[in-house]
């Protein structure tokens, strides 16, 4: 018996509510930031902050964002990469257009552009659900995508149609730009994803979450209780987009330095929804397991091959990534829809009882 | 019935209802009125329209006409939150629970009118928000314990049984805190240890909290037992209304029910 919950018997009700109410759980989470921040930053390479850990802190942002919308308030969105190029395109304009305000602020307020985007595309679903709102949600998606590409104010009317994440510091330590080191910018988008992850974490267990889970799983037993459909939709569509909005700015200004709206394609809205589905709809953690998992499984299969003395062209490493994904997500929405995160749960009581059968 | 129990002024007045699906009549000029403190009955055949009037109270359907006097207050329409705003509260006949949310959770939504912290508090979890969780929290437990579910707490209300679940619909009603709860077949399709049970669970709310309660039940000696007063429904239409033994003793009502099959 490893992993204990039996025997602990809580007294008060702020400790049966706490965050983690498991102290294991609680020394787990902490081991993970103090390695995070403190030891991560000292070994990895720039390879690997570049290429796996940052792109999966924005992943991870924007999978938390578009989970707080489809796993837990039951709306689908196709939106996502479309709400993230609002954050990118927005932290860009705010950050050249008022150069000495901090780059954070910049982020956040951004974020808030994202959420009132995401209001506005979100009141379709005042009226219509599945498979109807996703549509919907993708003609947000192309029409941002339009829109940042031809309005050349988005830009700043530069000729390639690019953005660039300007210089900027933070505590006279240069965070953004080129002369960024990969370490700060890791930092930096990990401070972010910790102090928004914590915040959701906290929305989800408290009125806020229990609103969107009501709509999600009976929206007329939720109005009748007293929920007003009309907020709880849109609240979950603004903090959503709130998180995508964030993702994409740290996309830019953190990880990849400059973008076109290419970046922030109908394919990163898939990307995401893979993520969700795979981690686990309505969970936190299956928000980082599936950003993980998306990120991992191309740097895997890179880099395998030459481990064992092969080489893998390409293409063929492409398919293959598509081929599990596909055969993943077909496997957890038919078998278990509440992904790894519900996998990692169940180990967790199998372990809890090891080592006994039953 | 318990002496002490008061049964005071008209809370509810159903005043000439008439609604219609298409073709279909589902309640034709029906009037009557509930009093504070009282369980009223409703019974009919199947198809009466009992549930709807049970929509009908909670603006879930709009009638086409006639009017609800809700304590003192008129309306012809009204969104169901509002109704919840304004104390009414209800079970389902399918039980309408949150399949995904835990047996807490399904009861603290119950809460949500009577929770004010705002949005930013809630994401920090801070000082008020903390404590305004906790005391919902205290309030819902003493729900669990009366309704003694505690085992089942941290449940997803999903993976209980059918009578449980009703249990958990009862108490997301009662956690609301209700002037006026209406049930739906709280009864039905449970076995006899299970109605009884049930039985003293609305009794007891009704006697210790002075919940007034709308009810209807298809088990005869159940409404003849709990309720005080009943009202009659068949084929939308209001057939009688009175005590159990007034509306027992009804001519029109044993010839509506003559050759109908009772559980
Ligand atoms: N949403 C609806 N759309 C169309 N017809 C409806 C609707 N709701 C109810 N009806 C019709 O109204 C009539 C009354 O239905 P209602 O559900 O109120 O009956 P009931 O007395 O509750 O019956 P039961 O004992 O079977 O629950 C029925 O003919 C039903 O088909
Ligand atoms: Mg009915």
């Amino acid at each position: 018996m490893l992993y204990r919950e039996a025997g602990l018997f809580k007294t008060t009700y702020t400790a049966d509510q706490a965050l983690f109410p498991i102290p294991l759980d609680r020394y787990f989470v902490l081991a993970v930031l103090a390695v995070a921040f403190l030891v991560v930053p000292l070994v990895a390479n720039e390879y690997w902050l570049q290429a796996v850990l940052i792109p999966f802190l924005v992943f991870s942002m924007a999978a938390l964002g578009l989970n707080l919308l489809t796993g837990y308030a039951g709306q689908i969105s196709l939106g996502t990469g479309g709400f993230m190029a609002v954050g990118a395109y927005m932290t860009y304009k705010i950050a050249t257009g008022f150069p000495d305000l901090p780059i954070v602020v910049a982020f956040l307020l951004s974020g808030l552009c994202a959420a009132a985007v995401g209001v506005l595309f979100g009141i379709p679903s005042l009226r219509i659900k599945g498979f109807y709102l996703a549509v919907a949600t993708l003609a947000a998606q192309f029409f941002l995508s339009w829109m940042f590409n031809k309005v050349p104010w988005f830009y700043n009317y530069s000729p390639s149609g690019t953005v660039t994440a300007p210089p900027r510091t933070l505590l006279g330590i240069t965070v953004t730009g080129p002369e960024a080191s990969a370490e700060v910018r890791y930092l930096l988008a990990l401070t972010l994803v910790a102090v928004l992850a914590l915040a959701a974490k906290n929305l989800v267990r408290g009125r806020v979450g229990r609103g969107w889970m009501a709509i999600r799983d009976m929206d007329i037993a939720a109005e009748i209780i007293g929920f007003r459909p009309y907020r709880t939709k849109l609240l979950a569509f603004a903090v959503s987009s709130f998180y995508c909005g964030v993702a994409g700015a740290m996309s830019l200004f953190l990880w990849l330095g400059s973008a076109e709206t290419e970046a922030f394609s109908i394919n990163v809205s898939f990307q995401v929804l893979f993520m969700v589905i795979i981690g686990g709809l309505g969970s936190i953690l299956g928000s980082f397991l599936g950003a993980a998992f998306i990120t991992l499984v191309p740097v895997f299969l890179t880099n395998a091959p030459q481990l064992v003395g092969l080489s893998m062209p390409v293409d063929l490493q492409k398919h293959i990534e598509l081929m599990i994904f596909g055969g993943l997500i077909v496997f957890f929405l038919i078998v278990e829809p509440h992904g790894l995160a519900r996998l990692w749960q169940i180990a967790k009581e199998k372990l809890r009882r090891w080592p006994f059968p039953y | 019935m318990a002496g002490e129990r008061r049964i005071g002024e008209v809370i509810l007045a159903v005043d000439q209802i008439s609604l219609s699906f298409g073709g279909v009549r589902a309640l034709e000029n029906v009037s009557f009125d509930v009093r504070r403190g009282e369980i009223r009955a409703i019974i009919g055949p199947n198809g009466a329209g009992k549930s709807s009037m049970l929509n009908v109270i909670n603006g879930f359907y709009h009638p086409q006409e006639g009017r609800i006097t809700f304590k003192g207050q008129t309306r012809t329409q009204m969104r169901t939150h509002e109704a919840a705003e304004q104390g009414i509260a209800r079970t389902f006949q399918n039980i309408a629970l949150f399949k995904g949310m835990s047996t807490l959770d399904n009861l603290m939504t119950g809460r949500n009118l009577k929770m004010k912290v705002n949005f930013l508090l809630q994401a920090l979890h801070v000082g008020p928000a903390r404590r305004e969780e906790i005391a919902h929290r205290e309030f819902v437990e003493r729900i669990i314990d009366f309704l003694e579910i505690q085992a089942v707490r941290k449940v997803p209300v999903g993976r209980l049984p059918y009578g449980l679940q009703k249990r958990v619909e009862l108490g997301r009603a009662l956690a609301a805190e209700p002037d006026l709860l209406l049930l739906d077949e709280p009864m039905a399709g449970m076995n006899s240890e299970e109605k009884e049970d049930m039985c003293r669970f609305i009794l007891d709310v009704n006697e210790e909290f002075g919940t007034t309660i709308v009810l209807i039940e298809h088990d005869m000696g159940v409404v003849m037992d709990i309720s005080d007063r009943v009202v009659v429904l068949d084929y939308g239409r209001l057939l009688a209304d009175g005590s159990p033994d007034e509306v027992r003793r009804d001519q029109a009502v044993i010839d509506a029910y003559l050759g109908a099959v009772h559980d």
